[in-house]
């Protein structure tokens, strides 16, 4: 099997989609000729042309919203969002309108297009190209929200959002785009939209989480296993709708539940699978749920200091599941 | 024997009694439903009134077979056109099941039916204007020889969506119509107080497209107006920008009350140029209308909407739990 990185991950996933159905075409800032600015849609254009690729004005909002019309005529489009950081323009077109297009109209239109965006920290980025957006759309029923971990996860569930008769935003960890590689089949696959994955079987705490944070918690668990502590990790994959089901039996599974997150940590996601886990799972819990995620400030400072104390990374995960272990 | 202004057009007799009774029967609903709210049976209406000219001449010189509506909400003459009939409006009015826009999901206004080609909008304003423009864009993907017909307000005319669109399909020259329904008032805001410029057509040229302003009382200069824009799109020549100018005859709808802000002079002027009124007396000018004719009509469609309003009064709601419906793509 190809070994492949994240974000080769990602452009394959789309070139195959494109090949396969014709109404798929994608639009955004500096897709086309440059490929995009990290290189996403990179070769997409020679092979597909400047009228399946289209390099759009600078304007999130039309990104997204003739995105809408076109999925709306029929059309799969993906949009690409330079940043997630520059995806505030675009939500009124997002919560307003895609998320809301099929519940408005009673089922008589729909909206099946994917938003993707590259989002996350650790890249000298500073407040304005490293942040965690999702928890803004993570209450808008109507969207879907897909935030891959490995490059095989990638492939099957970009192809399975750009499948999907709904809007799904797709959100990639910038970071992760050359840092993770994994295997990723040749062959047509598709992951299913809203079903976590067990990353790691283990017997003494859970570690829930999504992301590049997944990687920070497979490496921790390995240091964790040397000092005999066995982790299990549950990669959520899609964080909306939450796989409720998953969360549970992952929290059950070791009465000790580590959320992990990015994002900085009041209002994140991990409040959902947190109060998921307290509604559910109260009697199997040994120690009460703890969460690492980023501090409460406004986004990530340019300072490597200050970069490096806003970011999660494995020796923080290591001391919070350590912690967490011996309660 | 010299031409009437519409023969010049190329309408028929039979096509501006076409116009002239559908600006009528949008005429009659919307004073039908403002009595049924007023009487406390329904609760919300936004108002056409004074817009019908611009919104039935407008909508009769496009294709109903293959080109988009993307209405704003006082758009009744625009659906209606499209095939939307006064008892889907009505259903719509009583926020019943039946109800094709939204099955009494949205406030009346909010128009949707795919079948008619009409796309479903929202409340926040303008934000159909980038929808129109990627209908446009997926109809030239698809090499459809198809236009999209956008409106929304003057005071829309200042939202980031309306410049964007407005900009995107400039650039990939699509076949979008964006109707400015000028009818000076952003609810209580004139439109002094929302626009530095004169016109809101005087904005098109920042977009390389051409704009025009029309009298939005005279069905006749909108037609003309939107079928010459509707003729460059099909010919690959990109968009338009027309704005109509006419006067909101009502409050901005049935939470508002207009005496706030405006003087009882000057909307009793506006009254004395209402399109009902000053298209009727073209009709009758060159014979086209006659009392007779226009007592038929008139009592065509208060039969037809009388007959709408029994019927949508008397559907039933929506289930309660059907509220959960619909969220994402179902099965069945």
């Amino acid at each position: 099997m190809p070994v492949m990185s994240y974000i080769d991950a990602v452009t394959l996933a789309m070139k195959e989609e494109m090949e396969r159905d014709e109404r798929v075409f994608v639009l955004g800032e500096d897709v086309g000729k440059k490929g995009g600015v990290f290189k996403a849609t990179h070769g997409l254009y020679d092979q597909f042309g400047e009228d399946r690729v289209i390099d759009t004005p600078l304007a999130e909002s039309a990104i997204a919203g003739v995105g809408i019309g076109a999925a709306m005529y029929g059309m799969r489009p993906i949009a690409e969002m330079q940043f997630a950081d520059f995806i505030m323009p675009a939500v009124n077109q997002i919560i307003s309108e895609a998320a809301k297009i099929r519940y408005r109209s009673n089922n008589d239109w729909s909206c099946p297009m994917v938003i993707r965006a590259p989002y996350g920290g650790g890249v000298h980025g500073a407040l304005y190209h490293s942040q965690s957006v999702e928890a803004i759309f993570a209450n808008q029923p109507g969207l879907k929200i897909v935030m891959p971990s490995t490059p095989y996860d990638v492939k099957g569930l970009l192809k399975a959002a750009i499948r999907d008769d709904d809007p799904v935003m797709f959100f990639e960890h910038k970071r992760a785009y050359r840092l993770i590689k994994g295997e990723v089949p040749e062959e047509d696959y598709t992951i299913e939209i809203g079903k976590a994955d067990v990353k790691r079987e283990g017997e003494d705490i859970t570690v829930i989480t999504y992301g590049l944070c997944v990687h920070f918690a497979l490496q921790a668990a390995e240091r964790l296993a040397e000092d005999g502590f066995s982790v299990h990790v549950l990669d959520l994959r899609t964080i909306y709708p939450l796989d409720k089901e998953a969360i549970i039996e992952a929290a059950s599974k070791t009465g000790k539940v580590l959320l992990l997150t990015e994002d900085t940590k009041e209002g994140s996601i991990m409040g959902e699978v947190s109060a998921i886990i307290a509604e559910n799972c109260l009697f199997d819990l040994d120690a009460p749920i703890m969460r690492l995620a980023g501090p409460d400030i406004p986004a990530m400072p340019y300072a490597p200091t200050m970069e490096k104390y806003f970011m999660v990374n494995p020796d923080k995960v290591e001391k919070a599941m350590k912690e967490l272990a011996e309660y | 024997m010299t031409k009437t202004r519409h023969e010049e057009l190329g309408l028929t007799n039979e096509d501006v009694l076409n116009i002239y009774e559908t600006m009528l029967m949008a005429r009659r609903i919307d004073e039908r439903m403002w009595l049924l709210n007023r009487s406390g049976k329904i609760p919300f209406v936004i108002s056409c009134q004074g817009q019908e000219a611009a919104q039935v001449g407008a909508a009769y010189a496009l294709d109903i077979e293959k080109d988009f509506a993307l209405p704003y909400y006082r758009d009744m003459g625009v659906v209606l056109h499209f095939g939307m009939t006064a008892r889907e409006l009505m259903l719509s009015g009583f926020a019943k099941a039946e109800d094709p826009n939204s099955g009494g999901r949205q406030m009346p206004g909010h128009f949707g039916h795919r079948e008619k080609r009409i796309v479903t909008g929202s409340s926040p304003v303008t934000t159909q204007v980038p929808h129109a423009v990627g209908l446009a864009l997926a109809g030239k993907m698809e090499k459809k020889d198809l236009v999209t017909f956008v409106t929304f307000g003057e005071g829309s005319s200042n939202q980031g969506d309306f410049h964007e669109g407005a900009n995107f399909a400039g650039v990939h020259k699509l076949p979008v119509i964006f109707m400015c329904e000028n009818n000076k008032y952003a609810i209580s805001v004139p439109i002094e107080k929302q626009l530095a410029c004169e016109n809101v057509s005087d904005r098109a040229i920042g977009y390389g497209m051409p704009g025009i302003t029309v009298d939005g009382n005279d069905p006749l200069e909108v037609y003309k107006a939107v079928k010459e824009a509707a003729d460059r799109g099909r010919r690959g020549e990109g968009p338009t920008l027309v704005e109509t100018v006419s006067y909101r005859l009502t409050a901005h709808s049935s939470d508002d009350d207009d005496r706030a802000y405006r003087s009882p002079d000057e909307v009793a002027k506006a009254k004395s140029l209402d399109p009902i009124i000053t298209f009727g007396a073209y009709l009758k000018e060159n014979g086209v209308l006659n009392d007779e004719l226009e007592k038929e009509i008139n009592d065509r469609i208060m039969k037809e909407v009388n007959e709408a309003t029994d019927y949508a009064e008397q559907a039933p709601y929506a289930e309660a739990e059907s509220a959960l419906k619909y969220v994402y793509a179902e099965q069945n």
